[in-house]
């Protein structure tokens, strides 16, 4: 399995070289990969089925007890073949949906690796790894919506997406290590199997539960879906519809054998589910852009999902595995739909389109089958599936279960009016012209659309039907998947006819006043209209990331003000106080000589000299000068003590450092400006004061503070034998704390960079052939 | 930065200028044993070109060394990393020396430690930041135009 994912990597590297060459070509051969996973899986399949889930272990890290762990069950395989199948068929498409833009090679890679993170977001076993590649998928779905990167719309669209998945993705962390901490591992299959109980876990369930709503765009995290339908469309019939916009109903359908009993699971994900299968619904009904149209399907479908796993009976959890079949197949082909649509004729409004229905028969044949599945007509897959359903919320015996019962057909019915809306805009005859002759698509005059384009929709489309009338043909993977995740074997059988049940009743129904609300669809628009709008999430949303970016940047107004001389302060503030205080209390004095030979006396009475002299001069040189004196004053002490290293570095710093000060004083005037504040030169000596005093007191009680023996003895027996070295100080640099000297080497480097930065920033602005200014880049 | 160039300081410095390089790089490879090391034989180095600049200015600089400092700097940072990598990648820990000797032909059996070549790392680090200093600071324009006449 690791192997499986690996290539995908492998492939994603491959490919934009390979696209320089193959053109749009490319796209065949991405999908290749995504085929061989489909064979891998079909393979994988036929053991699990004989000798139960294949799990591997890799070592991660394996200091901190992480394993990346895969396992392959029935339900993994429903998922895998969801992803690697409609892959296969949006690489075929995107194929035709692609001219040879130069971004194709970019998009074909990227493509791919959210494949492989998708395929290894469903083969995970270890929650972190789960967790890794959720957020590879988070990140590559950024990196799609965003490919064409110079549409403004599209940009924001992404980091939409990736601030609300990402945020949700770190609250679902969270939740993952308060889960593994509590059940003492992190491998989900064992976590599941013995769930932990407790006030941590409610609050960890929550947590997961957020990562969860977000990634499948539950009311009020649903936003950055209709924005991301600024992608390309096969990204959107990929990653929005069939897969990645379903992980979290994945993690809701893993998680639910085991929580569902907890207090706050039902109840939660329950009514984010039917609140966002509502309002999606009905937001649907309002949009023009068949895109959206589909968005906002989209949305109220995976609230169904996710409520029907959230209800967590057998029933509802055979339903749901068997939703999430049926909707990727017929989401996906409508997606393919509106980009051939979108392709020929360059709009994707209701209002302009008209007429395709005459023009491409076949295709609008095609088109009325993948809706009517959606809309839960028989004798199609999407029937089936809301057949079961319908059923299962009607067997709960709950006091709510009717409440439930009746939200999804209010639920169904809105969705059976958007389908039919979807379909007679796309594909009926013109309907307003409220754009003029100009913005219409006159008749006759869409291109056919070739047909690679259009095969991927045929192979869709037959689906839903083969598997609406031959539903044992798919009832095994539904129930292998079932049986994966509820730990039992199912006596319940897909059937497209269960004879006249409450379930059947209330289809008819659903199918009925759906169809009245299309029929009286202009009433309904004007109902819409004339209702107020509720606040929209969108807004929210807006003024959630105004308001953090506007108190962001009052917190860094405040605490970086830009003053040296109050940084200066701080710092030295900071030094004196934290470790001063102690030092004062628990220090303890050493035994204090003056000096070892009389010559020490000298040097360091000319130091004293200088350094008051420094402190007390106007000029900046003679500053320099002066501290520049104190430390070779310095160098001559060591030369004294017999350090004679120390002191030819201490020599050399020096000389260095008068030098650079001089340069650097060139931008500076030659006196020390006076402060201008009453008061505030005292501040500044009274620091500086006690800063002397502190430094003086700290290297005083350091030497006093030993309480070890010296390391030093030990470096100079070791320095020969171990260092191969005489220069004890040279092998202590750079053999025993050559680590130290690493971290210094990178100080210097980064410093010197800095310092070159700051002074080309106060160069005057260059234009350079970019058309920024120096200063422009250097920030 | 007087206003004209001074004979004497000029080939003075012209002088000593590679007898300093050559003090540096002795300083460098002496300093397992003597006196001496990267750090310091990097700062001799530092104040050769630093001489050079004091004496011509910013072209003298520039004739006397085409390589730009940011090549030093970054030079030096792969030489101490490599250095680490390869004594974790045989095995060792990172940075953990070993002695190497070798028999060269005509000078003999030469004794080092591995660490010499983090210490060239040091060196051309402590070089490069010396040099991106005086290049930085010392032709940054918008001071006086007439400190130094070429």
């Amino acid at each position: 399995m690791f192997i499986l994912i690996l290539s995908f990597l492998v492939a994603a590297a491959v490919l934009p070289a390979l696209a320089k060459k193959l053109g749009r070509e490319v796209f065949y051969v991405a999908a290749l990969v995504p085929a061989a996973t489909c064979v891998w899986g079909v393979w994988a399949y036929s053991k699990i089925s004989e000798s139960g889930p294949i799990s591997e272990q890799a070592a991660w890290v394996p200091q901190l007890g992480l394993t990346l762990g895969l396992r392959f069950d029935g339900f993994a395989f429903l998922m895998l073949s969801l992803v690697a199948g409609i892959g296969v068929l949006v690489f075929v498409y995107a194929g035709s949906y692609f001219h040879q833009e130069p971004i194709i090679g970019r998009f074909a890679a990227t493509l791919l690796l959210f494949s492989g993170s998708m395929i290894g977001l469903v083969l995970a076993d270890n929650l972190l790894a789960l967790f890794l590649f959720w957020e590879l998928t988070s990140i590559t779905s950024y990196l799609l919506i965003s490919i064409e990167d110079e549409k403004t719309a599209a940009r924001s669209g992404a980091l939409q997406a990736l601030l609300i998945t990402g945020m949700g993705g770190l609250a679902m962390l969270g939740g993952f290590v308060l889960l593994g901490e509590a059940a003492g591992t992190y491998s989900m299959s064992a976590l599941l199997s013995k769930p932990p109980s407790g006030s941590v876990v409610t609050a960890a369930l929550v947590l997961v539960l957020i990562g969860a709503f977000t990634k499948s765009a539950q009311v009020p995290f649903h936003t950055w879906l209709p924005r991301a339908m600024n992608a390309p469309t096969p990204v959107s019939s990929y990653l929005h519809s069939a897969t990645m916009v379903t992980a979290g109903v994945y993690l809701v359908a893993r998680f639910t054998p085991a929580f569902a009993e907890y207090s706050i699971w039902r109840p939660l994900v329950i009514s984010f589910g039917l609140a966002t299968m509502l309002i999606g619904a009905y937001r649907s009904l309002r949009q023009h852009d068949l895109k959206l149209i589909l968005a906002y399907g989209t949305i109220s479908q995976l609230g169904l999902m996710m409520l029907l796993f959230g209800v967590g009976t057998k029933e509802s959890i055979f339903a749901g595995c068997t939703l999430l079949l049926a909707h990727g197949i017929f989401k996906a082909a409508l997606f393919m739909l509106v980009g051939i649509i979108d392709h020929q004729t360059h709009t994707r409004d209701i209002r302009v389109l008209g007429g395709l229905g005459a023009q491409w028969p076949v295709l609008t044949v095609a088109a009325g089958v993948v809706a009517a599945s959606m809309a839960g007509i028989p004798p199609l897959f999407g029937f089936i599936a809301k057949e079961e359903a319908l059923a299962a919320l009607g067997e709960t015996g709950w006091r709510w279960g009717v409440v439930v019962l009746i939200g999804v057909v209010i639920g169904s019915t809105l969705t059976v009016a958007y389908s039919a809306r979807f379909l007679w805009g796309a594909f009926g005859p013109q309907q307003v012209r409220i754009l003029g002759e100009q913005g219409s698509v006159p008749q006759g005059s869409a291109p056919q659309p070739s047909k690679m384009f259009v095969a991927p929709v045929m192979v869709l489309a037959a689906l839903t039907v083969l598997f609406g009338l031959l539903p044992s043909l798919i009832d095994p993977v539904v129930a292998r998947a079932y049986e994966s995740l509820v730990g039992s074997s199912s006596e319940h059988q897909l059937a497209l006819w269960h004879g006249f049940t409450q379930a059947l009743a209330l289809s008819a129904l659903a199918i009925f006043a759906g169809g009245a609300l299309f029929w009286w669809r202009q009433r309904v628009e004007r109902f819409q209209d004339s209702v107020p709008h509720l606040p929209s999430a969108q807004s929210g949303f807006d003024r959630t990331v105004k308001g953090l970016l506007v108190s962001a940047d009052a917190v860094t107004g405040f605490v970086q003000h830009g003053s040296l001389p109050i940084y200066l302060g701080i710092i030295l503030l900071t030094m004196i106080v934290l470790p001063g205080v102690p030092l004062l209390s628990d220090g303890v004095m050493p035994n204090i000589w003056l000096a070892d030979s009389p010559l020490q006396v000298v040097v360091g009475f000319i130091m004293i000299v200088c350094a008051v002299g420094a402190a007390v001069a106007r000029r900046r040189f003679a500053a320099v000068l002066l501290v520049g004196a104190v430390g070779y004053g310095m160098a001559a002490l060591f030369v004294i003590q017999g350090a004679p290293d120390l002191a030819i570095t201490q020599l050399l710093i020096e000389t260095l450092g008068v030098a650079v000060f001089v340069l650097a004083f060139r931008h500076l005037p030659a006196d020390f400006a006076r402060p201008k504040l009453p008061g505030s030169q005292l501040i500044r000596i009274a620091i500086a004061l006690l800063s002397g005093l502190f430094v003086f007191g700290f290297t005083l009680f350091a030497i006093g503070a030993r309480t070890e023996p010296t390391i030093s003895g030990q470096y100079l027996d070791k320095a020969y034998s171990e260092g191969g070295g005489n220069n004890v100080v040279n092998v202590i640099v750079v053999d025993f704390r050559g680590f130290d000297t690493m971290g210094e080497i990178v100080v210097l480097a980064v410093a010197a960079l800095g310092v070159a930065a700051i002074v080309r920033a106060k160069k005057p602005p260059v234009k350079d052939a970019t058309g920024l200014t120096s200063a422009e880049v250097d920030s | 930065m007087t206003h004209r160039r001074s004979v004497i300081l000029d080939l003075c410095v012209q002088a000593e200028f590679h007898t300093l390089l050559l003090l540096s790089l002795y300083l460098l490879f002496s300093g397992h044993n003597q006196p001496g090391g990267g750090f310091a034989g990097g700062l001799v180095a530092s104040c050769a070109f630093g001489l050079r600049f004091v004496a011509g200015g910013p072209p003298a600089l520039s004739r006397s060394i085409s390589i730009p400092a940011t090549t030093f700097l970054g030079l030096g940072m792969l030489f101490a990393t490599v250095t680490g990598c390869i004594s974790l990648a045989t095995g060792h820990e990172f940075l953990e020396s070993s002695i190497i000797s070798a028999d060269l032909l005509v000078i003999g059996t030469v004794k080092t430690s591995s660490v010499l070549f983090f210490d060239m790392g040091v060196y051309l680090v402590v070089l490069g930041m010396a040099l991106l200093l005086l290049e930085q600071l010392g032709t940054a324009d918008g001071t006086n135009p007439d400190e130094v006449q070429p």
